[in-house]
């Protein structure tokens, strides 16, 4: 389909003197030809796009080195997907800036590395609810369930929805094995022995009882293995998401890593 | 050099030139006195015919 | 041969309600399965249909009252496209203002499908994809047969592209109530939605680059290259983006490709692009067509529209990265988004003058043509918000306004005062000719909707300005002991009367969106309302008489 170039007959409308027809060229022709106007439209919005996002893959100070951190556990992901399914994000970050009134308010500015194993990213946009990417360990469980329950009945002034059907419903992960392969897929470091105790390591976290709480600990440091909800016949979401709750923030040993940084900043960052 | 600070010392100077260089040109291109009558007509061009279809 | 294709449609149909019976049955998670359900409910109800040959949307045409015969241009499915612009602007709207009356009574929220959380993406994915997305495609199949003056590419798959798109919002919609999310804020469909919104924009591009390639006419106009660039970067941002693998075939959740900054810096490319290029590119095009159109004179200056055209697209794909000042992302990605978005502001800018300057020597038009007012108020709000942004965009006012409601009043001004107001004004001039009436059913409700929505959107970015500056300044505030004076809910207390206003705002704008269904109902029955006709100032004809139009082309 020759269309840069069409027949006189189908131009009735063309109103040029031919003297114009002669010198204009260039930016015309690229006017008048779909497949250059496309291929240029897509060469121009591409540049941004590779210059800004393609270095992050492999420049080495996109994310510094830091001691503690680990993947997720098999509970604490479910928990994870909890958050992600009920829209957590749309009110709450998880990304601590660098502000005296942010880091007395919320604890020591959040790091790259300490999402990096987090497929996707849960930095979050707004704060309608204050962050959350150090709340771990800063309220008790049973705070936590009943805030998630009802939060007006703890802090009064909130306007949090109600969370009360996770403490309900027992939780429901058909294939946890299928869970950590596919996060290995995409790059997160889980061993063969992780996907194959997935399952187990599940129910264990939630209720120690079960299991080899021992093996998961060793597999998982710092992991918080006790029942969560108070509910200890049965894993529930609340369970899950309250092992993710509890453990965000608290695996890097900040002290260090804040040494680590500085050596990152000497190198030009 | 780190291959981050070559291409960041690139980036600050010959590649924020040419790319300066490149859009200038660009934004001059339709003034050129050539296109006058061309701009015309296409401006015009949504105007001549008398039947949309409608 | 009638009963043969009619025979085999219902085969075709019956072969996907089979398969979507196995999906559901097999399904992972219950979310998946009530998916797959959706899909086997419209295979059965269209087998039925094909069986019994009884033709759905014959019947529905002559529900709406759509006109019958040959026309020069295939106007069908662009008819259908307003409609579901109206529909999902409705709905949109009315999800708006109920998450809003949510922030403002936490009673209203009823777990766990109607939770904030939940309705949210909802909201945004309704107006933005189902009415933004419905309003694109309706008026560029529109502009793109008038401006080549050839019709539709491909006409099948036109009507594929519509109705295809009309199931992705709904599997959208439906999966976000179910919690079926990504989480990537306008990007939250999970994976095989984005699959099949893949080849839905496929088919759509297909069908746009084919018409063009058709044309009996030697140049694109202008209208067509942003719409272009719409559909190609869109394109591209959507796959991109959504690279993810799914935990199982027959379940619904998946995994990103990309994690932690990385992810971050993706996922904001595409989230300001998606502002970019979806809600300003794709809207220029109906500027640069329909408000010459309307103002019955060529656009100011057609060498500014290309310098406007090849400048936003290569500036605005850089901005992103000023979504994510002072996060972890490196310094200079931060540096270069700053940089970018400040001189945004310029193209932008260039595009309103263009768009206003058009109305140079029919400025009177704004008095007596209520649809001429509305593009007027849509480029001043495309203006406002494009000032607004590169501002926001610079660090030291980023780190007041990141995180609070400024940034929600900021879109919304941006998305009611321009995408809104195009929209309406865009509808008003297309229903009219689509269906073959003299004119809209009345003018003066026209009148009534432009006044609503304006005030509308004047309450809600004034209260949202409020509320943000309010909260980013109670956040950071010191007392004379060296402590932070507030709780995080102190300034959640602090904000419910403007979370109040919002919400009105949101009303008078969702009213005025109602006014508009009513007006285009009347206009497809053929009524014309009896009323005095549009003049509210006095008018003198020597006084107001226009100035010579010289339009620097």
């Amino acid at each position: 389909m020759s269309i840069s170039d069409p027949e006189p007959d189908n131009l009735p409308l063309s109103q040029e003197p031919p003297d114009v027809e002669a010198t204009v060229r260039g930016h015309k022709r690229l006017e008048r030809n779909i497949t250059l106007l496309a291929i240029a439209t897509f060469v121009t919005v591409a540049i941004g796009g590779l210059v800004e996002i393609a270095p992050l893959f492999w420049i080495d100070n996109t994310i510094e080195q830091v001691e503690g951190m680990r993947p997720y556990t098999p509970l604490e992901q479910a928990g994870r997907d909890i958050y992600i399914r009920e829209g957590c994000y749309a009110c709450h970050s998880q990304m601590i800036r660098p502000f005296r009134d942010e880091v007395e308010r919320y604890g020591h500015y959040s790091l790259a590395a300490e999402s990096m194993y987090d497929h996707p990213f849960q930095w979050g946009s707004k704060r309608t609810g204050p962050d959350l990417a150090r709340v771990g360990g800063r309220y008790s469980d049973e705070w936590h369930v009943q805030h998630l329950t009802d939060p007006q009945s703890v802090v009064p002034q909130s306007v949090m929805p109600q969370y009360g059907f996770l403490g309900e419903t027992t939780l429901d992960i058909a294939d946890a094995g299928a869970m950590l392969t596919a996060l290995r897929r995409v790059g997160v470091p889980y061993s063969d022995r992780d996907i194959a105790r997935a399952d187990e390591d599940l129910i264990v976290q939630a209720n120690p009882e079960a299991g080899d709480a021992a093996d998961l600990l060793a597999r998982y440091p710092k992991a918080q293995i006790r029942d969560f909800d108070g509910d200890p016949a049965r894993v529930t979401e609340m369970d899950a998401l309250l092992a993710y709750l509890q453990m965000l923030g608290t695996l890097v040993d900040l002290d260090s890593a804040a040494a680590q940084e500085e050596l990152a900043q000497e190198k030009g960052r | 050099m780190s291959v981050y600070e070559t291409l960041r010392h690139f980036a600050d100077s010959h590649a924020l030139i040419a790319m300066f260089g490149v859009f200038a040109i660009l934004c001059a291109w339709p003034f050129r006195p050539g296109a006058r009558a061309h701009n015309r007509t296409a401006a015009h061009s949504i105007f001549k015919d008398e039947n949309d279809g409608e | 041969m009638q009963a043969e294709a009619a025979l085999g449609r219902a085969i075709l149909w019956f072969a996907i309600l089979l398969m979507s019976i196995i999906v559901a049955a097999t399904a992972a998670d219950h979310g998946f399965a009530v998916q797959a359900g959706i899909v086997a409910l419209v295979a059965l109800v269209l087998m039925m249909m094909s069986a019994t040959r009884f033709d759905p949307v014959g019947r529905a045409r002559g529900f709406f009252r759509m006109p019958e015969g040959a026309s020069r241009y295939d106007d069908d499915v662009i008819r259908w496209g307003v409609i579901a612009t109206m529909f999902w602007g409705i709905v949109g709207f009315l999800v708006g203002v109920f998450i809003a009356a949510q922030l403002a009574f936490p009673q209203l929220n009823f777990e766990p499908y109607l939770n904030f959380g939940r309705v949210r993406p909802l909201h945004t994915s309704a107006v933005i994809f189902a009415f933004g997305g419905n309003a694109l495609i309706a008026t560029s199949f529109y502009v793109v047969q008038r401006t080549c003056r050839a019709q539709l590419a491909f006409p099948a798959l036109a009507r594929f592209v519509f109705w295809g798109y009309q199931m992705f919002i709904v599997l959208a919609a439906s999966g976000y109530l179910l919690g079926i999310t990504q989480s990537k804020e306008y990007a939250e469909p999970e994976w095989y939605v984005d699959i099949w919104l893949t080849i839905v924009w496929i088919a759509y591009g297909a069908v746009f680059i084919g018409t063009l390639v058709r044309r009996h006419e030697p140049h694109i106009y202008v209208a067509n290259w942003f719409y272009l660039a719409f559909i190609v970067t869109i394109a591209m941002l959507h796959v991109v983006n959504n690279l993810a693998v799914p935990v199982s075939f027959m379940g619904s959740r998946s995994y990103s490709a990309f994690a932690g900054v990385q992810d971050a810096l993706t996922q904001w490319w595409y989230g300001h692009n998606a502002v970019g290029f979806f809600l300003t590119a794709g809207f220029l095009a109906m500027m640069y067509y329909f408000v010459p159109k309307q103002a019955e004179r060529p656009v100011y200056s057609y060498r500014l529209s290309i310098i406007h055209f090849w400048s936003l697209i290569f500036l605005y794909i850089w901005a992103g990265p000023h979504h994510l000042h002072y996060t972890a992302l490196p310094d200079w990605a931060q540096t270069l988004g700053m940089v970018f978005s400040v001189m945004l502001w310029m193209p932008s800018w260039g595009g309103m003058i263009n768009g206003l300057m058009t109305l140079n020597g029919a400025w009177d038009k704004v008095r007596t043509d209520p649809i001429i007012r509305m593009m007027v108020m849509a480029l001043a709000f495309y203006g406002m918000s494009t000032f607004e942004g590169p501002m926001l965009s610079i660090k030291s006012v980023n780190s007041l306004s990141h995180y609070t409601d400024w940034t929600i009043g900021h879109v919304h001004s941006g998305a009611l005062g321009w995408n809104g107001m195009i929209t309406f004004a865009c509808v008003y001039y297309l229903v009219p000719r689509l269906w073959r009436r003299e004119r809209m059913f009345s003018l003066r409700m026209i009148n009534w909707h432009f006044w609503l929505a304006t005030v509308g959107i004047v309450f809600y970015a004034a209260s949202m300005w409020v509320a943000g500056i309010t909260q980013g300044l109670m956040w950071r505030e010191y007392g004379a002991d060296g402590y932070l004076v507030n709780n995080f809910v102190d300034t959640v207390a602090a904000l419910h009367p403007m979370y109040v206003m919002r919400a009105f705002g949101g009303l008078l704008y969702l009213s005025g969106g109602a006014i508009m269904a009513w007006n285009v109902w009347m206009t497809m029955a053929g009524r014309l309302r009896d009323e005095k006709p549009m003049r509210d100032a006095a008018y003198d004809p020597a006084a107001d008489r226009p100035l010579p139009a010289e339009p620097a082309e």
